[in-house]
């Protein structure tokens, strides 16, 4: 008979959703049975499921999402130790019988292959899952040359914003003389609403090691630097316990498996600017100075970390590498269309039924991405928007829905396709609401050096600031076109350059709303605070007082078992009300 | 010299020099010396930039540029628990702006600032990376999500109470 395992979720998602308390008590329960594995796992991507519980045994195994201090006593005691399924909240079943089961099917899994899998502090079950053969096929059986022709004919392009092809990026840093090179990875995810470096950082951290070092025997470096944010405790901590297995292990250090390749890795932590995560910037952030960016060329492949020359690449470009050397770059292209090949983790979140991480093969359409794996959206509302790319990136609306996710489509749209987070948004949200949003975002961000950047994106605030107060001008459209412009052709670095593109797809898709908060000082979506009313209707109204209880600033009279009414000169548009009246008389105008 | 001055450069090398020593020689430290001072003092304290810089020959001004460059960190004390709330794009079509008004009104205190008891800190981050569950807040190293305004003033009175 095989072992039993049960695995649970505890990547940072898991731990938010309550990962912690079932761990315990799974632990108490199982406490006499020194048979059955704990396993600690990262995030598979049900970030909506969790927390998550598998048991794997006799071959076997079962998901369970939703669980809770209460039900892992079921799940132990009638699975775990009764050998019963369980129907309830069971979400992927290794029979495909589970809920989640299609929405995995459609999956291609290649940066995610061990994410939720393995646990990501034990090397030794990223090896049984043929973890560093890559490594070993590289150093003992191939040149420099072969390893990043490989990686440009696979066709894998950055996946951390801009998409240029690595393997040419390692034949330009190969070629860089240099008597000392560095191996950068760029682990700041600063765009907001993107999660999938972390998920990979936490869950898999030995693919980025090994990814890293393929990279530094194919450039000729000895010197690896994972850049990444602070804001990831629980990455920094597991990339901390994975670099000291590797070394054990031989993977990193001096003569690695006997080869004389020498490579060590060593971890920066970010301080917290999102301008860091630009390559220049991000130099000058490990060098331990400000991170403002400077002009190219140089480009960092002649001269980056101390001036010498520096690969920089994003935490998925590396997760893919020791695949693409495993199973060569032909498998790997099978995957994608055009020019984009391989396939692609998208963080899926906002107004969308099933938040989590997802990985398809590039060229899927955004719809089947959406409807078919993400769930649609909740509540029976609308889709609106689908904001990709982040502050650097745009709102693809409805009507683009069928647009393929490769570089070339989704840059067509006006959107980018960025880091891969893909932000959804309903009838209930304001799209001018989001472009100021972005902006305010950049405006905090920018570092300053440039004066289109600095003060370019506070006059567009400003403006948008005025429309979404019901104060703007027909003519503000092209006051903000025009800004648009001079910020894109006068900025120094990607931040400022692509700082429009929130406003410029609003405003090439969202005319009408713009429009709507303009002429009729009205917004559609009943968000912006000074557009809106709270009112209660006195036919509904059964004076309860429940609302003028709860109102944070007393706007709300009235006697009790009479209609109340709210004085919108005192409301704060806090919404308080609306949720706690009993009868639903509050609505919002 | 006075004796009090005495006793304090005395007190600033002894929690100071270990830091020093980690650092010294060594190149591209700014931040990580930053880091561990503020993880001495709670913030970054300015008689200990003085101090290290003069020692390091790194200029204060350049320390000070650096500190204040990054978000991470504080040039003030903090409170016990740091409330980091999470206005990234995710967190903001969910409502955190909401969470973040009413955390506000309910400690009496602005984005920045810390309460007069010195129990919390308000931050406002950029993103915490659990979209999924926006939206989102980190109390210490915990991160809390599915927010709404009363869950969250729930959470923090929990971290209150245990003190
Ligand atoms: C303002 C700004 C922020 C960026 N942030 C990130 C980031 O957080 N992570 C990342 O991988 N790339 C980021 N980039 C892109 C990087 O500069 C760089 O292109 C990328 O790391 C290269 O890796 P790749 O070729 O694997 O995509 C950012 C770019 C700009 C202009
Ligand atoms: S574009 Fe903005 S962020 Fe980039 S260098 Fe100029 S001011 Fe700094
Ligand atoms: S929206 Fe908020 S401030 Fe306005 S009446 Fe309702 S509870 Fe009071
Ligand atoms: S909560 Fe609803 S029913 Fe009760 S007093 Fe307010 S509006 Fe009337
Ligand atoms: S947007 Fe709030 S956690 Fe990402």
């Amino acid at each position: 008979m095989s072992q039993t395992i049960v695995k649970i979720g505890m990547g940072s998602c898991g731990i938010a959703a309550g990962a912690r308390p079932v761990e315990a008590k799974l632990r108490t329960l199982l406490e006499g049975h020194p048979e059955i594995e704990i396993r600690k796992v990262g995030c598979i991507g049900l970030c909506f499921q969790e927390p998550l519980v598998e048991v794997e045994m006799d071959g076997k195994s079962t998901m369970y999402g939703h669980v809770t201090e209460e039900s892992v006593e079921d799940i132990v005691k009638e699975h775990v130790l009764g050998g019963k399924r369980l129907d309830q909240a069971l979400v992927l079943d290794s029979d495909g019988s589970g809920m989640e089961n299609p929405r995995m099917d459609k999956q291609v899994r290649i940066v995610l292959r061990n994410c939720g899998i393995i646990d990501p502090e034990k090397i030794d079950e990223y090896i049984e899952r043929e973890g560093y053969d890559a490594l070993k096929k590289v150093v003992s059986s191939m040149t420099s040359e072969q390893v990043y022709t490989e990686v440009l004919d696979s066709g894998l392009r950055g996946r951390g914003g801009a998409g240029f092809p690595t393997g040419l990026k390692w034949k330009f840093a190969n070629l860089s003389k240099g008597d000392e090179k560095y191996v950068v990875c760029n682990a700041d995810e600063g765009d907001p609403g993107a999660f999938m470096d972390r998920s990979v950082l936490e869950g898999d951290p030995h693919a980025i090691i090994e990814g890293m070092a393929i990279c530094g025997y194919a450039i000729g470096a000895n010197h690896g630097i994972i850049y990444c944010r602070a804001e990831y405790p629980l990455a920094i901590k597991n990339l901390n316990i994975a670099i000291e297995q590797a070394k054990e292990r031989g993977f990193l250090g001096d003569d690695i498996m006997g080869s004389g390749f020498s490579f060590d890795l060593k971890i920066k932590e970010g301080a917290g600017a999102f301008v860091c995560g630009e390559e220049t910037a991000l130099i000058a952030s490990i060098e331990g100075k400000r991170g403002m960016p400077r002009p190219r060329p140089p480009f960092p492949a002649q001269s980056g970390v101390f001036g010498k020359p520096t690969n920089i690449n994003n935490v998925e470009t590396y997760a893919n590498v020791a695949w693409i050397i495993r199973n060569g770059s032909k498998e790997f292209s099978k995957y994608g269309i055009g020019k984009s090949r391989g396939t692609k983790v998208f963080a899926l979140a906002g107004k969308i039924a099933k938040g989590g991480l997802v990985e398809v093969p590039m060229g899927m359409p955004i719809r089947e991405v959406i409807y078919d794996i993400g769930g649609g959206i909740p509540d029976g509302k609308e889709f609106k928007a689908v904001q990709m790319g982040g502050p650097s990136g745009g709102c693809i609306p409805k009507e683009l829905l069928d647009t393929p996710v490769d570089y070339e489509s989704i840059n067509a749209t006006g959107a980018i396709m960025g880091s891969g987070g893909m932000v959804v948004m309903d009838e209930g949200t304001c799209m001018i609401d989001v472009a100021r949003f972005f902006l305010s975002f950049v405006q905090n961000e920018s570092c300053g050096k440039c004066p289109f950047c600095r003060i370019g994106t506070k006059r567009m605030l400003e403006i948008l600031d005025r429309i979404t107060k019901g104060e703007g001008k027909e003519s503000d459209i092209d006051l903000l076109l025009e800004l648009c412009h001079q910020i894109k052709d006068g900025s120094l670095c990607g931040l400022g350059q692509t700082a429009p593109n929130p406003v410029l797809t609003t405003i090439k898709y969202f005319k009408d709303e713009y429009m709507a908060h303009i002429v009729d000082h009205r917004c559609p979506a009943t968000v912006c605070p000074s557009l809106i009313h709270y009112v209660i209707d006195p036919e509904k109204c059964i004076g309860c007082t429940k609302c003028a209880k709860n109102c944070p600033v007393d706007a709300i009279s009235g006697e009790i078992k009479k209609p109340h009414v709210i004085d919108d000169t005192i409301c704060i548009r806090c919404g308080k009300c609306k949720v706690s009246c009993p009868v639903g008389a509050i609505s919002v105008e | 010299m006075s004796s009090t001055t005495t006793a304090s450069s005395n007190e600033l090398s002894q929690r100071l020099d270990p830091i020093v020593q980690r650092y010294q020689g060594k190149k591209g430290i700014t931040i990580p010396l930053l880091a561990d001072i503020q993880k001495e003092y709670g913030y970054v304290a300015e008689e200990a930039v003085t101090y290290v810089s003069k020692k390091m020959d790194i200029s204060a001004s350049e320390m000070f540029g650096v500190a204040t460059f990054y978000a991470m960190f504080r040039l003030q004390p903090e409170g016990k628990y740091v409330i980091r709330i999470c206005r990234g794009t995710a967190c903001h079509v969910q409502g955190s702006a909401s969470v973040a008004e009413e955390v506000a009104r309910h400690l009496g205190i602005e984005e920045g600032e810390t309460t007069e008891d010195g129990i919390f800190t308000l931050q406002h981050v950029a993103c915490l990376g659990c979209c999924s569950l926006a939206p989102v807040m980190m109390v210490g190293d915990n991160v809390h999500g599915l927010l709404t305004p009363p869950k969250s003033i729930e959470i923090l009175e929990d971290y209150r109470k245990k003190g």
